[in-house]
């Protein structure tokens, strides 16, 4: 009985193990997916007309050398995929959360490329907010305020 | 300027705050002349909707005169007489060619909300949280209107101005329900709401060659208007039974199209309605979908179900089995009020859409908190509360 007890124990250690060390794998793989994933909008214009010349769009082209850029035409009419990425190594885990809070996950910055690189091709210019003022500071307020000053460069993109 | 700010759930005060001005060069400014109470409103003020801050100010259908553009404006000049759309669209993205306004890629300035909440975010609106773009609203002596060549139409001199006001957002939301929802000739359409949308939907399914129409609501009041100015035929849901009701209307088939124009904070006389209040108070469902799952159970076969009644989250006990299984179409969206504005004006200025009566009470801008007391508890008859910020 004392032997069958302890099998099973050893068996159930050895498949947590297991579970954790395939889990801890497919984490990590996700994780690396997620930091090389491009970031893309489609532009509602032909190759040439998003990139005239090789020309990145101008909030694209801000960034330099800290991002990689793809561009190719979409399916079925509906103009350019335009895709980016940062070059440098991305945050993960803790310290991705703590980076995106604190404005500083270079993801942010390539976002907000894009969506002004979109806006700016098809509509000639990059629509800016309502300068808007509480008349009554609340925590509530104050989490409004923060998502809206990230909202340019989080999101699903 | 005077304009009329969101302070706190049910909590409304006018404040001065600083004149709008030209941002962008595509950008109009607008004088407003009349602007008008709307049910989503209603939702903000019910502290339904995420993302408002103390000071917001609120309001998104309107009509004025324009005193300023910007230099890229091109179909517009200083002292034009405009409807605006309460979405705006900058009318050169995918979705705008495709009529598809309310989803414009470029006009939510705050896009992460709306992606962390829908998966895509929607396009920007007029004073209607953080959420969908940070825009001052219409309830106010100025409002900024960017891209202005498309989401501002100019008035035909035969069209009053109140006629034209609920052009901006009632009629455009209405008659795309009745449009997208396949209304053809032949139709039974029935209603659900018999506030100014849904009034309008069920005007347009008449126009658009519907053999009955029947709307549906509970205030007394309204459901007169709705048979004098509209002449659809009305039930009234507290004294009978709505699906049974429909059934023996539409030959025991049930409406060909059904049309909900109520939203999240949804009504009914069943203990159903009981169950979704005190789940949406704990906090374990966000919307009251009471008329949609009517609408679904009443539609016939392969009939169609369009949602125009604004909803924000979640719901609860939604009724996929009785879509799938009768084959229905079910299609739902925000207002693409730039595709329907000049047909809309055009009726108006013929005459065979009428507006103007839904305006049941018209006071200055500062008198807006008493406003929206009228509209929300539905006092005195109110269908909808018009506010002249210059008065």
């Amino acid at each position: 009985m004392k032997r069958a007890v302890l099998g099973a124990a050893a068996l159930g250690g050895a498949g947590v193990g297991a579970w954790r060390w395939l889990s801890s794998r497919r984490t990590t793989a996700r994780t690396r997916r997620a930091a090389s994933r491009w970031l893309v909008v489609t532009v509602n214009r032909r190759p040439d007309e998003v990139v005239p010349g090789g020309r990145l769009p101008e909030p694209l082209a801000r960034l330099g050398d800290a991002v990689e850029v793809r561009v190719r035409e979409a399916p079925g009419g509906r103009g350019t995929e335009l895709a980016a990425r940062p070059l440098a190594p991305v945050p993960t885990g803790v310290t991705e959360v703590l980076a995106r809070l604190g404005g500083e996950d270079p993801r942010q910055a390539v976002r907000r490329a894009l969506r002004e690189s979109r806006c700016l091709v098809e509509t000639g210019e990059v629509l800016r907010a309502d300068k808007t003022v509480t008349t009554r500071p609340t925590p509530a307020g104050r989490l409004v305020d923060l998502a809206v000053e990230r909202a340019g460069g989080e999101g699903r993109l | 300027m005077k304009a009329l700010c969101w302070q706190g759930v049910n909590e409304l005060s006018v404040e001065n705050v600083p004149d709008p001005r030209v941002i962008n060069d595509q950008d109009a400014i607008v004088k407003v002349g009349l602007t008008t109470t709307c049910g989503s409103d209603l939702h903000l003020l019910g502290g339904y909707i995420p993302a408002m801050r103390a000071g917001d100010v609120i309001g998104h259908e309107f009509l004025g005169e324009i005193v300023e553009v910007g230099p890229e404006v091109r179909r517009h000049k200083v002292g034009d007489r405009v409807v605006v759309t309460s979405f705006i669209g900058c009318g050169r993205c995918w979705y705008c060619e495709n009529d598809l306004w309310s989803a414009c890629d470029n006009s939510n300035t705050n896009p992460a909300i709306g992606e962390m909440l829908y998966g895509r975010a929607p396009g920007g609106i007029y004073g209607y949280s953080h959420a969908m773009g940070e825009y001052k609203g219409s309830h106010a002596q100025y409002v900024r209107v960017p891209f202005a060549d498309f989401g501002a139409f100019s008035v035909p001199d035969e069209v009053s101005d109140l006629d034209a006001l609920f052009c901006s957002d009632a009629a455009p939301t209405g008659w795309m329900g009745a449009e997208l929802g396949g209304v053809k000739p032949g139709d039974v359409v029935a209603v659900w709401g018999c506030g100014a949308v849904g009034q309008v939907a069920a005007r347009a399914a008449m126009l658009l060659g519907a053999e009955r129409v029947i709307a549906i609501d509970r205030y007394p009041e309204r459901l007169t208007m709705t048979e004098r100015h509209v002449g659809a035929e009305t039930i009234d849901y507290t004294r009978t039974d709505v699906i049974a009701e429909l059934l023996e209307r539409s030959g025991g088939r049930g409406p060909d199209v059904c049309i909900e124009a109520v939203g999240m904070e949804a009504h009914s006389a069943g203990p159903h309605h009981l169950y979704d209040k005190v789940k949406q108070r704990m906090g374990l469902e966000l919307d009251r979908p009471v008329a949609v799952r009517e609408a679904i159970y009443a539609c016939r076969k392969g009939g169609s179900v369009f949602v125009l009644g604004v909803f924000a989250g979640l719901v609860d006990k939604f009724p996929l089995g009785a879509i799938m299984n009768k084959g229905l179409t079910f299609r739902a969206a925000q207002q693409h009020g730039q595709r329907y504005v000049p047909r809309l004006l055009d009726l108006v200025s013929r005459g065979e859409l009428r507006l103007a009566h839904m305006a049941t009470h018209t006071m200055p801008l500062y008198e807006a908190p008493r406003g929206y007391d009228l509209f929300k508890n539905k006092k005195d008859g109110c269908v909808r509360a018009v506010f002249r910020p210059w008065a």
